[in-house]
């Protein structure tokens, strides 16, 4: 065991000792334990294999970057050991080895190691081409990452919005300070810490440390107006401030989307520190002055017995102090600031064993600690369009122009003492809730029917803060041997080197050849190794050299979180409860769940075509039109006309995009003087209102039209069938003599009871039909009432698949099934609609061009010369003979009225006349004959049934 | 994601808009020739800078607007009221999104 005494900044609860495993062995840990500081305690060094070498590693950082630390737990594989918190039962084992963590036989990689090098894969596996399969299952094998279980059950994940006046990321001290300080100001402040603790890099300082920690703790705590959110990352900053968080710590979901518009955003991150390359530096035993910090003040975790620190800061100096004070052995300290340095870890592959130092001499330790500086974590910066400039003196990269809308606190800011930087923060804070201010108030004014703001917006709060100093810092990157640069992926500088030697020399190619940078720590300990090191291959500073764009997300976030929960509506009619109870299989037709049919589609149609049926279709667009003005608007919509269409009278219409495109098409009824229904296809029908809104409100805002969607305010109910005008006529006081109420009238009057019903004599299904257009309330009942009074007619309730089946029994087409993007209205055969003598309507000018148009290609009826045979949708119609596509067919189906297969497709105009003799390319490759027909009716196709 | 100002509802997320276009008068349709027809349902100005262009706000007022917007900098400059359609300028309005002061973040000295 190497679990050290009480130590005063712990985090772990010694009175609550949970037990998990890590491959099969038992781990005794305390509640407050990471999985990694568990395992570290009871002896365990060695927690991953690397990516292409199989080398033994152990933490490098203890943190949420650590490269070296990620493990499978259950089923969930690539799980950060460093970060995550231990829990009792976690059944955890390590990632990538065979047959095991000791004894891995991948390791023979580092014995070629040589043929591994930068673009090794791109290279060796291009060619031959055909080979590709099986480099493929090799590489698979040596594929990093844990086990995906396709078994594993969904997990509920979350989504949710908020409005922050501001949004402060990072949790340590200045960001503590700066939620403090705008929250005094009245700003309501969302507080966003990464880890599971706020206090940041406090809780491993000194006892002065951890008091100021606490009392800022205690003050966010204490503030109604500061949200704190745990184990959670601002992961994205977007045009506006629109952030994404994600949220490891909420207590239902495994994780959730925060989306989160906020007026301000306080960037306060920290620093993260930099690992040193140099021979040997990822052997285990080698860690950052805040692994070691962290493991022993936080976790009472003793990292080694023998230990040399390389240090270059105060961050490494503590780190010496804390070992001593832990009771570790530190054997030597090595200042950088005195021109020290360090040149290699010796030793076996499990663990450092002696250190060679930059004067030659090598001294025994089983630890080595380095301190050699700090990355910036300018992501959320970068994401805002800021170009972070490099500081040779400070050895860090600084913001340099950012909007008013962004403010940075802490060590991304500058440097201070700890009250200097909480002093800066708070000032921070107070302007960020200024501004957010001025930002709400912009705002509101934009709101032309908002409760406005009283006088003059006040101008922007101007930065007035004292600037932080940037104190001097030695630029350290890498020694004078060659060692990793980037751990996730084995990119050593060598490679790096070799890579700006083959012109992968900007920084941007080097990193897509050598893959430096792309592991799941994504550049933060990597980024600005990888460019010193590209500086040194070309002589030339990092300044010059730049560096690559950070892009989000920040951290890495769950596919989870990411689809969310899906604010879909679904919508259903008020018949539905009918539909379940009878066993309607569903059907998904945009957000409407319909029945498809009851069990037998081929039964209903012909139940319809003998006797009487009913449809629910309610998902029928409906638009209620009223004004003077509607048939102008009519006529604007529909290439036919409309202006003399006599009340109680239904027309058809087709309409079409300004491109002459079909868009949409329905009929619409004149049902009382300057009142009009009109119904458009069920996925048309929001797209329909807003088009004709379109016209209303920019073109024609002097016609006088409201249109009120009334889709969902109407039940609607096709009544089908040689029997349905004796079944309708013993439900309602509407006359249905055939010589008043013909074909394509409407009628208003009251069905079983209900008033205000509208119903039109039309027909999708060819057959004598009444749709019903009954107040959605009433709509079971009308539906139930129906069904009871045609028992003796023998009615059924049929589906959408019958309807489909009768529709295209008769050659009706579906827009956007038998015509697509492309298919202009002379396409559909009904010229006789396009009337170019109006004096405008939507696609005219290009109507009247494709009018003389001969290469168009037309929706035609097509029959199988075999009648058994259904050639699936969509399979394409070819030049006999030839591979040459000359159409398709678009809408199939056995049709169990004709007993035979029936087609509408699209063809070229030389295959479309009637008589044409096709060949039809089977999805089985074989080759079928079938005939264009003279109709688009297969039935009936003088239309005589519905007209009856 | 950027805010859109609807001059009835205020900013709102693009998403609950419908960026219709770049607002061009159309031609009249019995004048105009194939090629002029064309050019109007197909060609673009795309210009980085101002541009006037039609929003729908889909979620909201279900009005449609046209707005003058700098392509650069996402910053709405002018806001004829609803159906405008001679694109009268509202001269109070002015709404630059992401505002840079000359004054700099204290990071930088």
């Amino acid at each position: 065991m190497t679990r050290l005494p009480l130590q005063p900044g712990e985090v772990i609860d010694r009175s609550a000792p949970l037990n998990f495993t890590w491959n099969g062995d038992q781990i005794s840990a305390f509640t407050g334990d990471t999985i990694a500081s568990a395992i570290m305690a009871n002896g365990n060094r060695i927690f991953a294999r690397s990516m292409k070498y199989h080398r033994p590693r152990g933490l490098l950082t203890a943190d949420f970057w650590d490269p070296n630390s990620f493990v499978q737990v259950g089923d969930d594989p690539n799980v950060r050991s460093a970060h995550r918190l231990a829990e009792a039962g976690m059944e955890v084992t390590a990632q990538n080895v065979w047959p095991s963590l000791d004894y891995d036989v991948k390791a023979a990689n580092g014995v070629v190691g040589k043929f591994l090098t930068a673009g090794f894969y791109y290279k060796t596996f291009m060619k031959p081409a055909k080979l590709w399969p099986a480099y493929e299952k090799v590489l698979a094998q040596f594929a990093p990452g844990g086990k995906v279980d396709l078994n594993t059950p969904h997990m509920y994940h979350d989504k949710r919005y908020a409005h922050p006046d501001v949004l402060v990321a990072g949790g340590g001290p200045a960001g503590m300070a700066a939620a403090i300080a705008a929250a005094e100001a009245g700003a309501q402040v969302m507080l966003v810490e990464h880890e599971h603790l706020l206090g940041g890099s406090l809780l491993w300082g000194t006892e002065a440390d951890r008091a100021v920690a606490a009392e800022l703790v205690a003050a966010c705590e204490a503030a109604d107006n500061i949200e704190i959110l745990l184990n959670s990352t601002v992961t994205g900053r977007y045009e506006d401030n629109w952030c994404a968080i994600a949220q490891r710590s909420h207590p239902i979901a495994v994780e959730r989307l925060i989306k989160a518009r906020a007026k301000m955003l306080v960037v306060a991150p920290g620093l993260i520190e930099r690992p040193y390359v140099f021979a040997g530096n990822d052997k285990p035993g080698v860690m950052l002055s805040g692994a070691v910090r962290r493991l022993i003040n936080l976790y009472a975790v003793k990292p080694g017995q023998k230990a040399v620190v390389f240090t270059a800061n105060a961050a490494g100096d503590r780190a010496a102090e804390d070992l001593t004070r832990a009771g570790i052995d530190v054997v030597r300290v090595v200042d950088a600031r005195n021109g020290g340095n360090i040149v290699a870890a010796k030793g076996g592959a499990k663990s450092v064993e002696s250190v060679e130092l930059g004067d030659g001499s090598t001294v025994e330790a089983d630890l080595l600690v380095t301190a050699i500086g700090w990355t910036a974590p300018t992501s959320l910066l970068n994401l805002a369009g800021d170009r972070p400039a490099y500081d040779p003196v400070a050895a860090r990269f600084f913001s340099s122009q950012l909007p008013d809308n962004i403010l940075v606190a802490g060590g991304l800011a500058g440097d201070g003492t700890t009250d200097q930087l909480i002093a800066h923060a708070r000032d921070t804070g107070e302007l960020a809730a200024r501004r957010a201010v001025v930002i709400a108030q912009t705002l509101q004014r934009l709101t032309a029917r908002a409760v406005n703001v009283d006088g003059d917006i006040a101008p922007m709060p101007a930065d007035d803060r004292t600037t932080l100093r940037r104190d001097p810092h030695p630029e350290l990157h890498r020694s004078t041997t060659h060692g990793l640069v980037d751990y996730s992926e084995d990119v050593s500088s060598k490679d790096l080197f070799s890579a700006a030697k083959e012109g992968y020399d900007s920084v941007e190619l080097i990193k897509r050849f050598t893959t430096a940078t792309m592991g799941p720590s994504q550049g933060k300990l990597e980024t600005v190794n990888t460019v010193a090191v590209l500086a040194e291959a070309r002589g030339e500073t990092i300044a010059e050299v730049g560096t690559t764009v950070w892009r989000p997300p920040y951290a890495p976030i769950t596919l989870g979180a990411l689809g969310g929960r899906i604010f879909e509506p679904v919508r259903v009619s008020s018949i539905q409860p009918w539909h379940e109870a009878n066993r309607a299989t569903p059907i998904l037709a945009g957000q409407w769940v319909r029945p498809e049919h009851y069990g037998d589609p081929a039964g209903e149609v012909r139940n319809v075509r003998e006797n009487v049926g009913i449809i629910d279709v309610t998902p029928l667009g409906k638009l209620d039109l009223r004004g003077r003005d509607v048939p102008k608007l009519l006529s604007m919509l529909y290439t036919n006309k409309w202006m003399q269409l006599p009340i109680g009278s239904v027309r058809y219409g087709v309409m079409c995009a300004e491109d002459g495109v079909v868009m949409d098409d329905g009929v619409t009824a004149h049902i009382a003087e300057d009142h009009y229904m009109m119904t458009t296809t069920s996925s048309g029908a929001a797209g329909v209102w807003e088009w004709a809104e379109n016209w209303l409100q920019t073109e024609h805002p002097d016609w006088e039209v409201h249109i009120t969607p009334v889709t969902t305010g109407f039940t609607s109910i096709n009544v089908a069938g040689p029997k349905s005008r004796e079944l309708v006529a013993r439900l309602t006081d509407i006359d249905l003599d055939p010589e008043t109420f013909k074909y394509m009238q409407v009628r208003t009057g009251s069905v079983a009871g209900v008033d205000n019903c509208f119903m039109w004599r039309i027909g999708f299904t060819g057959e004598l039909s009444y749709e019903l257009h009954v107040p959605s309330g009433y709509g079971l009942h009308v539906w139930e009432t129906l069904l009871d009074q045609g028992a003796d007619l023998g009615i059924k309730a049929f589906g959408l698949e019958a309807q489909r089946i009768m529709r295209l029994e008769k050659g009706h087409f579906i827009v956007g099934q038998d015509t697509d993007g492309l298919t202009k209205m002379p396409s559909v055969g009904m010229n006789g609609l396009i009337k170019l003598d109006k004096d405008d309507f939507a696609g005219k000018a290009e109507l009247a061009i494709s009018l003389e148009q001969t290469n168009l290609p037309k929706v035609v009826a097509i029959q199988t010369t075999d009648p058994t045979i259904v050639p699936e949708e969509a399979c394409q119609i070819v030049r006999a003979g030839t591979n040459e596509i000359i159409g398709r067919i678009t809408s199939s189906r056995m049709s169990p009225t004709l007993g035979r297969s029936i087609c509408l497709g699209q063809v070229l105009p030389e295959a479309a006349d009637a008589g044409s003799n096709l060949t039809v390319v089977m999805t089985t490759g074989e080759r079928i004959t079938a005939k264009v027909m003279e109709h688009h009716a297969h039935f009936d196709p003088e239309g005589e049934r519905l007209r009856v | 994601m950027m805010l859109v100002p609807c001059p009835n509802c205020g900013p709102r997320n693009a998403s609950d808009l419908r960026y219709v276009g770049e607002s061009h008068s159309r031609p009249n349709p019995n004048e105009v020739t194939p090629q002029e027809w064309r050019t109007y349902l197909y060609m673009q100005d795309n210009p980085a800078g101002l541009l006037k262009e039609t929003w729908y706000c889909r979620s909201g007022c279900r009005q449609y607007f046209t707005a003058l917007r700098n392509t650069s900098t996402n910053e709405f400059t002018n806001h004829p009221l609803p159906g405008n359609k001679t694109g009268a300028v509202d001269p109070s309005f002015h709404y630059v999104s992401e505002s840079k002061s000359d004054t700099n973040d204290g990071a930088s000295s």
